[in-house]
């Protein structure tokens, strides 16, 4: 994916100015943090579905990058087609998706749980595929501009603080910051906690597990629309958007190990960063394929992932 | 319903389970031999790649189905067999060489491919296979020495022993003799002691290794062996596909062998013939379908008099000329089978077979799966 071109803004700047000799690498080391903060964010947020949804119900859910494509065109379609208020498209975009990521877990995956994990993984691969041909039929194959209101750029000391990239940055935290609050001091987070450390038991407790099954994927879905929706003006929206951001996302969530939430966003991060870094500094090709090297790596070295707990059965 | 009287272990292990088996499948075999003189080029052309993608399968089914590892990188052992070959090709060494080499090759990436998947399980190992395969595909791209990257690589018809196999007819035999040597191979592989660790592994691997399997040996095996197919494969799709290029070897190739295998059947040989059959000879159905839906109920409609049915063939015919279509029929059906008949067009086709031949008696539950919903009892 080439959320912003690192190489040729290191050309660039290493050509327009000359006379800078001290202090514009580190201009330039910031500005890729920066950029590379941002990338990670929406991979964070990407990873975060998965997560929530693999804790709760043990599904992996390989559609994740889908719902974010979806998320960006319904967004697209209150803005552009209906002339909507560019908050309320996001608003309009987040409780869609999530609506229908309910549905979805009611009406298809419910019928799965209990199967190996495999069948469920190709399960929602097939439905991904099934979006992306809804998405190309309904809206077309071409790629599209969502109209923003973070236009601006500001500039502190040579780094360029661009608004998209400072939106994504914030909407992640704040986002996070809401998705805590929601699982720690609200009864019903509480219950999604219990839910996912053992079922059974919060069954017996009294708790709709059901319920919480498909608020869960709601939460999952809505997540990746709004991750989708800070995305959009950068890499543009176009039907394969989502793929490309949920493999870089699935590597980080493994990165982070599989059913850890901080692990998602901090491995989401790692993600976003090295592949800035790497797009800078190393040669050519390397951009797209050293998240996946120090993926490899790691997994080898540590094959449960930074923050996963390695679960093995007692006999 | 015929009940063979099983006195020896030997003959729980025949390849035909009795006579009447075997005359079924010679008459398979014959039918498949005339085949190509029955139909046009078209078809004999679209036949070669069930038998490729039955290879495929196969090496897929070893491992997915029967060893019960997932990859999500198949595609990348089917590229370096693919590049190996031609590569040897191009530089003079004969034919029968140029697939050794690139069966070795690839081979060797399947072992160094398993060695850090000894450690890992299901989710992990998908996507670590994953990885590899996006490594391998931007090597593809920009190894310019060896696979002239995106400019693609030509590759020549098929040439042993001096006979040419330059029309679709003789290339359709070719394909059908690996496609059947590979079949023999692993049904041997699996019904030896190797195919029986394979299968406990995957029902349980505590139990296996408590049986004495040695998991890392067998679990190595597993991947050489699963790539060693996929390489031979692989030397069998350059010639097929004729020009070679590094996005011909994406996640969505090896999505789609998954989807062959899951398809088929996990865990059956028929599964992954089976679902060769589909993925090979869906396209071509869709492009038929495509101008036959609107022209034949544009006919009827015009003999009824009832327009509704001529507008409602050209809407579907414009619907399945849009881009991305077929992908979207794909997952429909990925979907459909696994929630409505896990065990594939095989477990169908089984069903089908026992209704028949226990008529009144048939029920239901014969087949019925046990479902795990604690998460002690799905670690395995």
């Amino acid at each position: 994916m080439t959320l912003l071109n690192s190489r040729s803004y290191w050309q660039a700047t290493r050509g327009n100015r000359p006379h800078v000799c001290r202090g514009w690498k580190l201009v330039i080391f910031l500005q890729l943090t920066l950029n590379g903060l941002a990338v990670g964010c929406i991979y964070g947020l990407v990873a975060l579905g998965f997560v929530l949804i693999y804790k709760a119900t043990e599904l992996v859910n390989f559609a994740q990058g889908d719902l974010l494509m979806l998320g960006a065109f319904v967004c697209y379609m209150s803005v552009v087609w209906w002339g909507l208020d560019y908050w309320l498209g996001f608003l309009i975009a987040v409780v869609a998706v999530g609506a229908f990521g309910a549905l979805l877990d009611r009406v298809v995956l419910r019928q799965v749980i209990g199967q190996p994990q495999f069948a469920v993984v190709m399960l929602t691969i097939g439905l991904g595929a099934m979006f992306r041909t809804f998405a190309s039929v309904t809206w077309g194959s071409e790629i599209y501009t969502l109209p923003t209101p973070f236009g601006g750029v500001w500039t502190v000391g040579g780094v360029t603080l661009s608004h998209q990239y400072l939106s994504i940055v914030f909407g992640t935290l704040v986002l996070c910051g809401v998705l805590y609050a929601f699982f720690n001091h609200t009864r019903i987070g509480v219950a999604m906690q219990a839910t996912s450390q053992n079922q059974l038991a919060a069954y017996y407790m009294g708790i709709p597990v059901k319920l919480i099954f498909s608020l869960i994927w709601a939460i999952s879905a809505g997540v990746a629309a709004a991750a989708g929706i800070l995305l959009a003006p950068v890499t543009l929206i176009d039907i394969n958007m989502g793929l490309a951001v949920a493999l870089k996302a699935f590597a980080a969530a493994v990165l982070g190990g599989f059913g850890s939430i901080p692990g998602a966003l901090i491995g989401g991060i790692i993600i976003g960063l090295i592949e800035l870094y790497a797009g800078a500094t190393l040669p050519e090709g390397f951009k797209d394929t050293a998240p996946y090297i120090v993926l490899l790596l790691m997994l080898i070295v540590r094959p449960q992932g930074l923050f996963g707990s390695l679960a093995r059965k007692k006999v | 319903m015929r009940f063979p009287f099983k006195t020896s272990y030997n003959q729980d292990i025949r390849i035909f389970r009795d006579k009447v088996d075997a005359f079924w499948y010679g008459l398979l075999a014959v039918a498949v031999l005339v085949l190509p003189l029955l139909l046009d080029d078209y078809s004999v052309g679209e036949i070669s790649w069930v038998f490729i993608y039955g290879i495929c399968g196969v090496s897929l089914m070893v491992l997915v189905g029967y060893t019960g590892l997932v990859s999500l990188g198949h595609a990348a052992f089917l590229g370096i067999g693919a590049y190996a070959h031609a590569y040897f090709i191009m530089h003079g060494a004969p034919w029968i060489v140029a697939v050794v080499l690139a069966v070795v090759i690839t081979t060797a990436c399947g072992l160094i491919v398993g060695l850090p998947a000894l450690r890992m399980t299901g989710i992990y190992l998908a996507i670590a296979t994953l990885a590899f395969s996006v490594i391998i595909q931007e090597v593809f791209s920009r190894w310019e020495s060896v696979t002239h990257g995106f400019a693609g690589m030509k590759v020549d018809v098929p040439v042993i022993f001096g006979f040419a196999f330059d029309d679709g007819r003789s290339f359709y035999f070719l394909c059908l003799f690996f496609l059947v040597i590979v079949l023999w191979l692993t049904r041997n592989l699996l019904r030896a002691p190797t195919g029986r660790a394979w299968v406990a592994i995957r029902d349980s691997e505590i139990a296996a290794q408590s049986m004495g399997v040695n998991l890392a040996i067998y679990k190595s095996m597993a991947f050489a062996y699963s790539a060693a197919v996929m390489g031979l494969a692989g030397a069998l799709f350059a010639h097929k596909i004729g020009y070679l290029a590094p996005d011909i070897f994406t996640i969505l190739l090896s999505i789609q062998f998954l989807l062959l295998v899951i398809v088929g059947g996990l865990g059956s040989l028929h599964g992954a013939v089976f679902g060769a059959i589909f993925v090979a000879l869906l396209p071509p159905l869709i492009a038929i379908l495509r101008d036959g839906i609107p022209d034949s109920m544009n006919q009827l409609a015009a003999n009824t008099g009832l327009r509704v049915i001529g507008m409602l063939g050209t809407a579907i015919g414009e619907f399945l000329k849009k881009p991305g279509v077929e992908a979207g029929i794909f997952g429909l059906i990925l979907v459909l089978v696994i929630l409505l008949e896990p065990l594939g067009m095989y477990g169908r086709w089984l069903k089908i077979k026992l209704f028949f031949s226990t008529f009144p008696m048939y029920k239901a539950s014969t087949f019925k799966r046990q479902k795990t919903y604690m998460r002690s009892e799905r670690l395995r």
